[in-house]
């Protein structure tokens, strides 16, 4: 078999923030290293990441610290966050933001010439670092540049279809080039997961085509389990019109700059929708959210800055109660409330992308907006200090990963922990490389088999086209799995997905192996098919409503499923088995800071 | 379960079921790889407030499940589905068929200036190697607090060039590099005179890059015709704000004598 073979110590699949925070650790701690990703360097999801990075550095609030932070995060994930996990992302996302700014990242500033922090929804003081509205880009380019400098290997354009283990753990990755349709492989004793989410499972997602669950999968079938996957955040603010850019991102600084939701009469409707949990922290009249943005000490949070599971349900509601924008969605107004040079300057991004692509001026008129699939929550079940999953060799860090966010992530909380536990996980990878050096192997019958499964569709004639399977899939998510969820529909989206499953396996490719998509999308199927499954059968389990888990039957928390995880395990037969777990207990110096003020 | 703005549900087959300023357009795209290929014609159906980029996907879906075309976000945030429409560059998600009569033909290509691997795909690691030569950002030490202090107009400069997507459309269309393969060993490109100039802006940094902007990155082949700032999709100003200030501050080294003796005077090494 033609096949091009590379050594590594630390191989990390994925170049979003994770992956090179990862690959740049790894580096730096003496590993040999490769980042592997399925685009061109840069181009990660990431890049579409606007608000900020939050970090408790208290440039705006000297208020602010860690505990503040490690509180907010906990209870945004209604308490269901691991919480060594969300305990270290807060203590440590100051110093990997300070130190971006070693490696050229430019924030804007506070009128002390410190890093400027913007106010996001769940967050107690501002505590966003950002770039106007494209903090991504500022991160993906600040750490493409960083592992360039460093000389970390990348193999762009380089999709991993599967890990390989033996008795001891990882032992490598096999994968093929996008370009050519090449096999390779890479031995390496450790395998950092950096792939990010599942969006594209869903019809309506603020996510890109590489959102297709490789890394959840990848895990699984290795022997990994995940967590929590029932959770999957419906970002509040999507386009809605035209379609062709349906669920693509309006970021929460819209709000976090003033800007408020009403519905078709008018009304500001998030006052009618305060959660108790959270009623004692938000302001009860317009007058009093009005205030908050220049007088956080007096006044309390808007409703419009409610956690985003808070926030969806109600643009949900209002629109099923008639109360919608004409296309089905409700108004996001910030034009009556800012000037426009203000919103042109706080928002440039936003105010380019509704301009360019719907024909709307922000600074003068209301958006149309709806929830829109943006997140998982759910991941690989990790150790929180190393970012070690079950099987020896492999790390996950980022999306994929699961635990941090517990049942919701707050805004700004997805960059900080990409940076978070990136470097830690590409820490933990050097330090396990280096005590397995020289004693992995590849396997050859796994590589023949890996190779056998990838060209298996080219063998097939006559079966239908990838594209048809993946849109079905999505119009079954959407619809029975989506943000309102009942065992009915969920148990015949199970029935679907096994159904849609048979149909993948006899799918037909046209073409050849050269740069070609409808091939790649076959290749991917197997892992959205796989993810969608845990997604269902873990939401299906959890009879209760929390966060990104909304149960019509079962629409109140529940004590019992408060202290309970749900892993996702793969049976020897290849099916997918829950487990139930408890939750770890909280040790009292951390429980304390639940009992301090609001 | 029917969320906001569902219209109704199962019509899968996107392309033909939505009501509203459907009409069927015709598309010319090329396909082929490195060793030849044309243009083929395609009629596909066309729906209110899309892009070029939807209706290439429709092609994708619907007709030629092999076309290679590259693109991420579809909201003009990553810089992936570069291409030439109508021989102008231009990322396909910002393009609008709105922006096309009904019965214009629309002709897609690849872009240019880089080699064709296959379809709408293009080699385009010319940029990749120039982006690994610019020696890399410098910083002068924290304050004693841990800190960096910059203020916000000393940073809006560097930020407008931080914007940039890498989408190589001013690569693409840079007269310098576009017909002339000659020409790329000694050019870096805009998309990198632009990098140097912010790096040269940057508050923080402390590296001198003025003379490797000229002899190793080509600063001097621009004979600034602003190509690049008309097809820049992020409505950067590469040739006003970066690429002339950048000449400016490269001839004030050459020509100023007394930088040219501080120059002299800072090489020499302890001891000299």
């Amino acid at each position: 078999m033609e096949l091009e073979r590379h050594a590594y110590d630390v191989v990390v699949v994925g170049a979003g923030g994770a992956g090179l925070r990862a690959a740049i650790a790894a580096h730096e701690a003496g590993a040999r290293t490769a980042v592997v990703c399925k685009s061109l360097l840069g181009k990660a999801h990431t890049v579409m990441a606007e608000g900020g990075i939050a970090a408790a550095m208290g440039n705006a609030y000297p208020e602010d610290n860690w505990r503040v932070h490690f509180r907010d995060t906990m209870r945004g994930g209604k308490m269901l966050n691991s919480w060594r996990m969300a305990q270290l992302h807060a203590q440590e996302a100051p110093d990997r933001v300070r130190e971006l700014e070693d490696w050229g990242a430019l924030f804007d500033r506070t009128p002390d010439g410190l890093i400027s922090q913007r106010d996001f929804g769940g967050h107690r003081y501002a505590r966003l670092a950002h770039v106007g509205d494209r903090t991504g880009l500022e991160l993906i380019r600040t750490l493409q540049q960083r592992s360039v400098a460093l000389g970390v290997d990348v193999y762009m354009e380089c999709t991993v279809t599967r890990l390989l283990t033996d008795e001891d753990g990882i032992t490598g990755a096999f994968g093929y080039w996008r370009e050519s349709g090449r096999f390779l492989a890479w031995e390496a004793p450790s395998v950092v997961l950096a792939t990010g989410g599942i969006g594209k499972s869903y019809k309506v997602t603020s996510n890109s085509w590489e959102y297709t669950g490789d890394g959840h999968s990848l895990a699984l079938q290795a022997g990994a389990s995940l967590v929590n996957m029932e959770f999957v955040q419906f970002h509040p603010t999507g386009m809605v019109w035209p379609p062709s850019v349906r669920g693509i991102l309006v970021t929460e600084s819209v709000r976090g700059d003033g800007g408020v939701l009403k519905n078709s009469s008018g009304n500001r409707f998030m006052f009618d929708y305060i959660p108790d949990f959270f009623r004692k922290e938000t302001a009860e009249t317009e007058d009093e959210a009005d205030r908050w943005y220049t007088d956080k000490k007096n006044n309390r949070r808007p409703p419009e800055l409610l956690p985003r599971d808070e926030v969806a349900r109600a643009i949900n509601s209002e629109v099923k109660a008639g109360r919608g924008s004409p296309h089905g969605g409700v108004f996001l107004d910030i034009a009556s409330r800012r000037p426009a040079e203000y919103v042109r300057k706080r928002l440039p991004s936003m105010y380019h992308q509704f301009k360019e692509l719907a024909d709307v001026d922000i600074t003068a008129e209301a958006m149309e907006v709806g929830p829109t699939c943006h997140y998982v929550m759910g991941g690989v079940e990790v150790d929180p200090d190393t970012a070690a999953a079950g099987v020896p060799g492999l790390f996950a860090a980022g999306e994929v990963a699961g635990g941090m966010h517990g049942s919701n992530r707050l805004g700004g909380n997805s960059l900080s922990d990409l940076l978070v536990f990136g470097r830690r996980a590409g820490v933990a990878a050097a330090e396990h490389a280096q005590k397995r050096a020289g004693l992995v192997a590849l396997a050859e019958e796994a590589l023949a088999d890996a190779a056998r499964a990838a060209l298996a569709p080219f063998e097939r004639d006559g079966g239908e086209n990838a594209y048809a399977v993946q849109l079905e899939l999505q119009q079954t998510m959407h619809d029975l799995v989506g943000i309102i969820r009942t065992a009915p529909e969920m148990e015949r989206a199970l029935e679907r997905i096994a159904a849609l499953k048979e149909r993948v396996a006899a799918l037909s490719v046209e073409g050849h192996r050269q740069y070609n998509p409808g091939w790649h999308l076959a290749l991917d199927l197997p892992h959205m098919l796989l993810v969608s499954e845990c997604v269902a059968r873990a939401a299906l389990a959890r009879e209760e409503s929390r966060g990104g888990h909304t149960r019509d039957d079962f629409p109140a928390t529940d004590p019992d499923w408060g202290r309970t995880n749900l892993a996702c395990e793969r049976a020897p037969d290849g099916t997918v088995h829950l487990a139930r777990q408890p939750l770890p207990d909280m040790p009292p110096e951390l429980a304390e800071i639940f009992e301090e003020g609001p | 379960m029917t969320e906001p703005g569902e219209p109704s549900t199962g019509d899968l087959d996107e392309g033909r079921t939505r009501s509203g300023g459907g009409y069927d357009a015709t598309f010319r795209v090329w396909r082929g790889d490195a060793s030849g290929g044309d243009l083929q014609t395609f009629t596909v159906p066309v729906n209110e407030g899309e892009v070029v980029l939807d209706v290439i996907h429709r092609v994708q879906q619907t007709q030629a499940g092999d076309l290679a075309v590259r693109w991420n976000c579809k909201a003009g945030k990553c810089g992936s589905c570069s291409a030439e429409v109508n021989g102008r560059p231009r990322l396909m998600c910002l393009t609008r068929m709105s922006t096309f009569a009904e019965d214009e033909t629309v002709t897609v290509t690849p872009l240019r200036t880089f080699p064709v691997i296959r379809d709408l795909v293009t080699d385009v690691s010319y940029n990749y190697e120039k982006a690994a030569q610019i020696p890399a950002f410098t910083p002068r030490p924290r304050d004693p607090d841990g800190n960096h202090r910059m203020q916000q107009v000393d940073v809006e400069r560097p930020q407008e060039f931080r914007k940039c997507i890498e989408c190589w459309l001013c690569q693409d269309t840079c007269h310098v590099i576009r017909d002339h393969e000659e020409n790329k060993a000694a050019f870096a490109g805009p998309r990198f005179l632009i990098r140097l100039a912010e790096l040269d802006m940057h508050p923080l940094d402390v590296a001198d890059r003025r003379d490797a902007a000229q002899d190793d990155f080509g600063l001097g082949y621009c004979n600034i015709t602003k190509c690049c700032s008309e097809v820049c999709p992020e409505g950067i100003h590469l040739t006003d704000n970066g690429i002339i200030p950048l000449k400016e501050r490269v001839v004030d080294r050459k020509f100023d004598p007394l930088t040219f003796l501080g120059s002299r005077i800072r090489r020499r090494r302890p001891g000299d």
